[in-house]
């Protein structure tokens, strides 16, 4: 069935989909309109699951975590300052390894407030054990909230994911999204059982005090947890596209087989750059799109293999490292370290001001005519 | 996954593979004995103790353990003094370490 929703409804209709026993959320700016949703779901019947509303996103955080130990499966939202003030049981949620689900709509970071895209928020969660992916459309929205619990839940695996959009350009923004039929859904997910859960009947301790005799080796098992996930994603990718008929994967190479510079981007802004390429094809320049949908794991082969043909790169980020240069950029130029490609870091759109083709041609030109630069802030107004 | 442990030892792994994915049921507290810095502590008389249980509902440790009557475990026990202004019965003394 084919609907026109925004990202909001797509994420909110994702977690319908998987059938989540349990939403705890906070209802208040930046909070969107994904638990709003879930709400009236619940309480028309559509869902069978318990909503929870809490007093902070903290304790919404708190509440997936306390739900999803005893077995049930979790979802939440949140954003920018919620997600900010989540951040010390987004830790505890990925070191429990419990495979919680959350979206998060890109907002930027307060002061000066704002409600608009910019990718800095979840990124600052960057070390905390999520998966952390970023979608382009609202369909992809509504397939990554339903992969994401086959992934997390993976026995392999089991972490909780972070689903990122950005705020405006998907969130409120309408797009057909089809949200397929009950039966395949329910042949693509099957029930979450965790081998071990809070139950009464069969004690454990959970996250008790952890001598440095085991504390380094769950470390351990979480970085390979995070590399199973790189197989599993695209496992699941896989077997999506056969039921569902959209196949995924970490990255989506956009006409980079022959291009000679290729653009790194992620969220809305590949989708922009996809059409910039098209544009500038038609001119002659041949130029490519990487599209990176996880930031963690990070897809390192891929985009090895992926940016191997191009005679420059550039990475366009929604977010800055301060007194670095952009997130992005610097997995990107880490991955490149052995390879000698020229690589130009872009800052564009911070705060939701608006990236258009017109900004990723100028970045192209840039990268045609100037040398290599790490830092170039695109669309800077009054600097002298 | 975790056992259950009759020894004071922690669970040893002979490979990774057979850790849990997080600490549940490892047994790092059975050797990490922590009352090391308590400085006052609890005793039950037992005549006086009337079994109410109430002291070890009130233990946040928790280190007084259901026996009858119930015991205190002084390898947890923080001596923070709980269970001594819960008891209902003045059936818990206070005394001083090192005396």
């Amino acid at each position: 069935m084919k609907k026109v929703l925004t990202g909001n409804f797509a994420a909110a209709y994702g977690a319908t989909a998987a059938k989540v026993n349990v939403i705890s959320a906070y209802p208040i700016t930046p909070q969107t309109t994904i638990v709003e949703i879930l709400s009236e779901i619940v309480a028309d019947g559509e869902l069978n699951a318990e909503f929870v509303k809490v007093e902070s996103e903290h304790s919404a955080l708190a509440c997936c975590i306390g739900a999803q130990a005893t077995g049930a499966r979790t979802f939440t939202a949140t954003s920018s300052q919620g997600l900010a003030l989540m951040h010390e049981l987004i830790h505890w949620a990925a070191r429990a390894r419990l495979p919680i689900i959350m979206v998060n709509v890109n907002r930027a970071m307060a002061p000066g407030w704002s409600i608009w895209a910019d990718a800095t928020d979840s990124i600052s969660q960057r070390d905390t054990g999520w998966i952390q992916m970023y979608c382009e459309n609202n369909q992809e929205v509504f397939d990554t909230v339903l992969m994401s619990y086959k992934i997390s839940e993976s026995e392999s695996v089991m972490l909780p994911a972070l689903i990122n959009l950005d705020a405006f350009f998907l969130s409120h923004t309408s797009q057909v999204v089809d949200l397929y039929n009950e039966a395949r859904i329910d042949q693509f997910l099957s029930k979450y059982d965790p081998k071990i859960k809070l139950d009464v009947d069969d004690p454990h301790a959970f996250g008790a005090l952890t001598s440095p005799e085991h504390y380094y080796e769950f470390s351990y098992k979480m970085h390979e947890a995070q590399i199973n996930a790189i197989r599993v994603i695209k496992e699941v990718g896989q077997e999506f596209g056969k039921i569902f008929g959209r196949t995924y994967d970490l990255t989506e190479s956009y006409r980079c087989d022959d291009a000679e510079l290729i653009l790194v981007s992620y969220g809305t802004i590949a989708g922009t750059a996809k059409e910039a390429v098209d544009q500038m094809r038609n001119s002659g320049i041949v130029v490519g799109v990487l599209k990176i949908r996880y930031f963690r794991p990070f897809p390192t082969e891929d985009v090895i293999k992926a940016l191997h043909p191009a005679k420059k790169v550039g990475v366009i980020d929604r977010a800055v490292s301060y007194g670095q240069s952009g997130p992005f950029f610097n997995e990107i130029r880490s991955t490149l370290y052995h390879e000698s490609t020229p690589l130009y870091g872009f800052i564009a759109g911070l705060g939701g001001r608006d990236v258009s083709t017109h900004d990723i041609e100028n970045m192209v030109d840039i990268m045609q005519n100037d040398p290599a630069q790490d830092l170039i802030w695109i669309g800077v107004k009054n600097v002298d | 996954m975790g056992k259950k442990q009759k020894n004071d030892q922690p669970v040893e792994f002979k490979s990774i593979k057979d850790m849990p994915d997080t600490p549940t049921s490892v047994g790092s507290m059975l050797v990490n004995k922590t009352s090391t810095w308590r400085s006052i502590r609890p005793v039950i008389i037992d005549e006086k103790c009337k079994r109410c249980m109430i002291c070890w509902k009130y233990c946040p440790e928790p280190a007084i353990h259901p026996t009858d009557p119930p015991s205190v475990d002084y390898n947890y026990c923080k001596g923070c003094g709980i269970c001594y202004e819960e008891c209902p019965f003045d059936a818990i003394i206070i005394e001083q370490e090192g005396k």
